[in-house]
């Protein structure tokens, strides 16, 4: 059974954040900081597990989520059809005026000191702050799976006033200047337009000036993502001078474990340990190296230019790696390491050093970063990773069986939402362990790239057992998403070949977002399923 | 079922051994031609395929690369299931991995077919001056235990083609005394596990 975490289901209420959608200037933060004075006790740690719960309970309205989610597949469909229709050059026009938008309301919550915000709202998650906008939508389909009607298509309905990000035609991903960096030499994503560079120059300055009071310096565009990571993780009170102290203290010990047993690395019962971690860093890459067969030549390169290689390729890099496994290894050795567990690091590590990027990533070399910079980062992705792997743990533990059972988990529900899917499966006798397994195993980590990733979790933090039991949901959503090219594979070979090579090398925001949208209508479809789907 | 046509015979083979001995690149080689030296680590089982022509069958391999890591043992050894060949693979610079190559017969005579053809290769002999297992003493160790035996190089593409035809070839004889004329895609997969 998976081990519950009370500080692991921390989903930002509502109120917590002015409603976004519109452009116009957001709410004052009154309303946050009486909520903040009144829960500030709630990030203790140790809190009680039930009332954590019953608060975010309170807070979810699954009608509202599901609205939500369905407006978002909607206008996914309204939007491919749009680009149909549209003239290239009036799609740009668009997108430029409401970058403006963005760009000035985002300069306006800059200014609010100490509270949380996400630039980019999740209009998935369940912090509902939907629950301002009164569109009625009824939608007939909510139990039916999405994957029935083929994506794109039109569909009447109201283009209700969702956030302007599900509104844009290739918007850049918000994930953005931490993951657009990261892309900026794949020919499948559009080079930074002037706009954007200079909001990057922004929150640059932002980054750079004189306040580093946590909550300010945070507010800027990646960082809110950092920040809502180690206040969701639990171990930081939403006060600010508590915020620090706590911080500061898990750092200090993280720098005990390292003194504690890094060193016993080579001793006889350690070594074995070590020696897998240390044949594994090495061959570490932030993204999928293998040349996916249906992508086409003009691609083929664009795995060597990633400039993330570099970084990883630097010795003290891939020795924070080494530390921090090792010392996650030794103290869980219920498990100890396995191979993939190092891909978790990742997303938290890149995340956490992209705040001290100035000039090009490939150019970017860590010793340049204060010694003591680094040494935070390193601590902060060594909890970060341990907060999620906590809830996870039976993945990792002899035979595996948390992964078995989702695997099994995923088939059963496969068989439910997409019966022609499924069956097509078994005639070619493909199992789901084949595939699902490295799904389970790595997060989706290895089929999607970083910045999806990024975002993925993002959400993943929001909900409870996010990385355990919504996981689940969202691997049966990216499975019927590709119904279409698994219906047309006609033999085993075919399928495998399939599967293990997903072309979702150029997917970004709105592919995620479409795909957590569908995730949660599963989830809320099969909301009162017999028990083995949870767990 | 049309793409059956394409082939005779379908042969599940795994590639099984300790973890860094070069198995991923074995497979990308004799499948793409490819050799990457950032290869990442195998997570659960990735899957290839190849074509060839032996004796005048064509005969498609289906390629099994496994992760090396024992932990992942539970669950693999499910994979071995319906599989007539294997290639052992060790590392000729790291003694230890071909230490556990008993140990890998071991499992592998637990799950697999007995009448699987299996080959031990010592990979990475563009390495030569870091070896650290003499030829012979593997190629005798071979002998005893009734495995084929090559040493190849996957970076510089040696011996790779001859290692899988080798049990491709040793699948086709085996298979063909069966063979009564030519049958669609599944039946000889079938044939072999139902052998077990």
């Amino acid at each position: 059974s998976t081990t519950y975490h009370p500080t692991t289901t921390i989903l930002i209420k509502a109120g917590n954040k002015p409603p976004p959608a519109t452009p116009g200037k957001p709410k004052k933060a009154t309303t946050f900081q009486e909520f903040e004075s009144i829960t500030s006790d709630a990030w203790d740690v140790g809190d009680d597990d039930d009332e954590l719960l019953a608060m975010a309970a309170q807070n979810l309205n699954i009608e509202v989520v599901m609205e939500t989610a369905n407006k978002v597949i909607e206008n996914h469909s309204k939007q491919q059809e749009r680009q149909r229709q549209d003239d290239p050059a009036e799609s740009g026009q668009r997108e430029e005026d409401a970058q403006e938008e963005v760009v000035a309301e985002e300069v306006e919550e800059e200014e609010e000191d100490e509270y949380l915000r996400v630039e980019e709202v999740d209009a998935i998650s369940p912090d509902a702050s939907f629950a301002s906008q009164s569109s009625p939508y009824t939608d007939s389909r909510l139990v039916k799976s999405h994957s029935e009607a083929p994506i794109g298509s039109p569909k009447a309905g109201e283009h209700a006033g969702l956030h302007r990000q599900r509104s844009l035609p290739h918007r850049p991903p918000i994930i953005p200047l931490v993951a657009r960096m990261a892309d900026q030499n794949t020919s499948g994503t559009p080079a930074m337009t002037e706009r954007e560079a200079s909001r990057l120059d922004k929150f640059k300055q932002l980054l750079a000036g004189p306040n580093t009071d946590l909550g300010k310096r945070y507010s800027g565009q990646q960082p809110p993502l950092i920040w809502q990571r180690l206040r969701r993780q639990g171990y930081l009170p939403a006060n600010a001078e508590r915020r620090e102290s706590v911080l500061q203290r898990k750092r200090q010990e993280y720098f005990g474990f390292i003194q504690q047993y890094y060193d016993s690395r080579n001793d006889e019962h350690h070594q074995d340990t070590y020696r897998q971690i240390h044949i594994d860093i090495p061959r570490m890459s932030p993204e999928n190296l293998v040349l996916q067969p249906k992508v086409t030549e003009i691609h083929i390169d664009i795995p060597r230019t990633n400039p993330l290689i570099p970084l990883f390729q630097q010795a003290s890099v891939q020795e924070i790696f080494e530390r921090i496994l090792f010392i996650w290894a030794i103290r869980h050795p219920a498990s100890g390491y396995v191979q993939g567990i190092n891909d978790l690091v990742t997303p938290f590590f890149v995340v956490f050093v992209f705040e001290y990027i100035e000039e090009e990533v490939e150019n970017f070399d860590v010793s340049s970063l204060q010694e003591e910079a680094l040494r935070n980062i390193e601590a902060d992705s060594f909890w970060c990773m341990s907060k999620l792997l906590d809830g996870i743990q039976d993945n990792y533990t002899f035979a595996q069986p948390g992964i078995q059972r989702k695997v099994k988990a995923l088939e059963e529900l496969v068989s439910r939402i997409d019966e022609s899917v499924h069956r097509h499966m078994q005639q070619y006798e493909v199992e789901y362990l084949q595939f699902a397994f490295r799904w389970m195993n790595n997060l989706l980590m290895r089929e999607l790239p970083l910045r999806c990733t990024i975002r993925l979790w993002d959400t993943y933090q929001a909900e409870p057992e996010g990385f355990s039991h919504f996981h689940l949901y969202v691997c049966a959503a990216f499975l019927v998403r590709w119904r279409k090219e698994i219906l047309e594979e006609r033999d085993f070979q075919g399928l495998m070949i399939l599967l293990q090579n997903l072309p979702t090398m150029h997917w970004g925001n709105e592919e995620v977002s479409v795909l957590l949208a569908e995730a949660y209508r599963l989830k809320f479809a099969f909301a009162d399923a017999p028990n083995h789907y949870k767990r | 079922m049309g793409s059956d046509e394409a082939y005779n015979f379908v042969f599940k083979v795994v590639l099984i051994g300790e973890s860094g001995v070069g198995k991923s690149n074995l497979l990308s080689r004799f499948t793409k031609n490819e050799f990457n030296h950032d290869s990442r680590t195998t997570i659960g089982v990735e899957f290839s395929t190849r074509t060839v022509q032996l004796n005048s069958f064509t005969i498609k391999a289906q390629i099994w690369d496994t992760a090396g890591l024992e932990r992942y043992r539970a669950i693999t050894s499910a994979y071995y299931r319906g599989a007539v060949g294997a290639l052992l693979v060790y590392d000729i610079t790291k003694h230890l991995t071909y230490e556990s190559v008993e140990r890998w017969l071991k499992e592998l005579y637990d799950h697999a077919d007995p009448h699987m053809v299996v080959m031990l290769v010592g990979n990475k002999t563009d390495l030569e001056s870091e070896r650290s297992v003499p030829t012979e003493e593997a190629k005798d160790f071979a002998e005893k235990k009734g495995l084929l035996f090559l040493e190849t190089s996957a970076l510089q593409s040696t011996n790779v083609e001859a290692a899988f035809n080798q049990v491709l070839a040793g699948d086709s004889s085996f298979s063909a005394s069966f063979l009564v004329m030519i049958r669609p895609l599944n039946f000889y997969q079938k044939l072999g596990v139902r052998l077990c």
